[in-house]
């Protein structure tokens, strides 16, 4: 089964670029990447950028409407993805658990739906 | 019906990997039972005839399923099951342990895991669920519908967690079971007199999950907890439901047998030297219960077992519960002193405000009780906790 883990986290909470914190936060990312590749459940993976960039658009009544930013101001904003394939739930939770971010933001797990 | 319930649906998820799908077999296997066993009289295995009719009707809906190419795992076991002989009653493998694992997974919602819990294991209607926890039956079958799909649709596995994962998961069932109880005890509170059979089933379930793993200390601590706690139950509320505390109990009213048991279970628990939650809250109360008189309880020894409790999980709500016993043991004001400690993290907590509320009326502190039983009536959500606080206020010169 193929699962997307959706990486929330507060830009003022993590380690930015720079910082001391910052080169071992990106070494426990490639960490978590390298077990996912070794394991063979890596399916894809990227790094957003900022909240900042983002562009919403919208469809009303025929015309194309764009908002500037991301779709829910919230602390925490999507910075990523992986999409990993496991044989059950437990696994892409404990594959999930592996993303740095989950320490101080949070990981959603949903199932992708299989239409093959 | 209702204990076969589970045990079928547990054997029937085997092969059906859909959850919703598995039960609505079942029920239509059932319903099938009634109209057939009518009219042609009991099969030689009931049970075994429900099974292969449900497989049956499971492979009748796949083949009619437009997306049956997906399915063919599924179809091609169930075809196979279904071309061999039947099984025997007692050749239907008991999987309820698996079935139980899957209900309490820590995906779902705790309120979930009770409501499916009850719903596959002890057979209660969704109608009877839902009264259990005061909402609509609609409500209820909503989240009982959005919980099979969540389990097959995110890939929950239909399976019993190994070693690595074991005591986290077990610990996790074992909170459920416990909240179904915490659900009947509620009831003699006065508040729906029905929710006293949840007791009985959290019993039951605490019973299954020996017999299905034998040897687990916190699956005996636990039956003992719940055994230790039910003996108090005809002592715990008046003829109207009306709650009588622990110091004003006639202890005669006290099931001896179920004591016995109670205590009993904890000593062999104990000796495996698995210490955990369940076994202390168990040894609780078999000192509450041993006890010819509240003033003859070993307080003392409460008040221990409630900091290890403490220790072990950093919940307040044992020191609060350690501060009453303390107050038994060496006087109201020492109470008050451990109560003081606390007060920041339970300031919320109704609990807190009635044993606050009840040390202060004992130290004579009038004004004072009246104000904390204020507090606590405040805070009360259910209205049987509130008559009796109401009460207690009201007993104030």
């Amino acid at each position: 089964m193929k699962y997307i883990a959706l990486i929330y986290s507060d830009p003022a909470t993590e380690p930015g670029y720079g910082t001391p914190e910052f080169g071992p936060f990106m070494a426990a990312y490639q960490k978590a990447t390298d077990t996912y590749v070794k394991d063979g459940v890596r399916r894809g993976g990227d790094a957003l950028q900022p909240s900042s960039t983002a562009t919403t658009v919208k469809v009303r009544g025929g015309k194309i409407q764009t908002m500037d930013g991301p779709f829910a101001e919230t602390k925490e904003q999507l910075g990523g993805y992986y999409i990993l394939e496991c044989a059950t739930l437990d696994d892409a939770i404990r594959y999930a658990a592996m993303i740095p971010s989950a320490a101080n933001g949070s990981v959603e797990v949903r199932p992708i739906q299989d239409l093959g | 019906m209702r204990t076969h319930f589970g045990r079928l649906l547990s054997a029937l998820l085997r092969d059906i990997r859909d959850f919703q799908l598995a039960e609505d077999c079942l029920h239509d296997a059932v319903e099938s039972a009634i109209k057939h066993w009518s009219r042609n009289g009991l099969p030689h295995s009931p049970p075994a005839w429900l099974l292969q009719t449900a497989r049956r009707k499971a492979i009748d809906r796949l083949r009619r399923d437009q997306t049956f190419a997906r399915k063919a795992v599924d179809y091609g076991t169930l075809i196979e099951l279904d071309q061999n002989a039947p099984e025997d009653d007692h050749d239907i493998e008991d999987d309820r342990l698996r079935l139980i694992f899957t209900c309490c997974h820590p995906a779902l919602e705790e309120k979930t895991r009770v409501a499916l819990t009850l719903r596959t294991l002890c057979g209660l209607t969704t109608s009877e669920i839902a009264r259990a926890f005061l909402d609509s039956e609609e409500a209820m079958a909503q989240r009982l519908v959005r919980a099979k799909q969540k389990i097959t649709k995110s890939g929950i596995a239909y399976e019993v967690p190994g070693p690595a994962a074991w005591p986290e998961r077990l610990e996790s069932v074992l909170a459920v079971i416990y909240l179904v109880f915490n659900e009947g005890y509620a009831a003699t509170r006065g508040e729906n007199r029905s929710r006293i059979d949840l007791c009985e089933e959290a019993i039951r379930l605490a019973r299954l999950m020996l017999v299905l793993r034998p040897g687990e200390a916190e699956s005996e601590g636990l039956l003992a907890l719940l055994l230790l706690i039910h003996a108090r139950a005809a002592g715990r509320s008046t003829a109207d439901g009306q709650f009588i505390s622990l110091e004003d109990q006639d202890r005669s009213l006290w099931d001896r047998t179920m004591i016995a048991e109670g205590t009993t279970l904890l000593t062999r628990a104990l000796a495996r030297k698995r210490p955990g939650i369940y076994q202390t809250q168990a040894a609780i109360n078999a000192l509450h219960d041993e006890a010819a008189h509240h003033d003859a309880t070993d307080w003392h020894e409460i008040v221990l077992l409630y900091n290890h409790l403490h220790g072990m999980t950093g919940n307040l709500v044992y020191l609060l519960n350690g501060a009453v016993a303390l107050s038994w043991h060496s006087g109201v004001r020492d109470g008050l002193g451990a109560l003081s400690l606390i007060a920041a993290g339970l300031e919320a907590y109704q609990p807190f405000h009635a044993a606050k509320a009840d040390m202060l009326r004992r130290d004579g502190q009038v004004d004072a009780a009246r104000r904390s039983y204020e507090t606590a009536i405040g805070l009360s959500q259910n209205a049987g906790e509130r008559l009796f606080l109401e009460r207690r206020r009201e007993s104030l010169l």
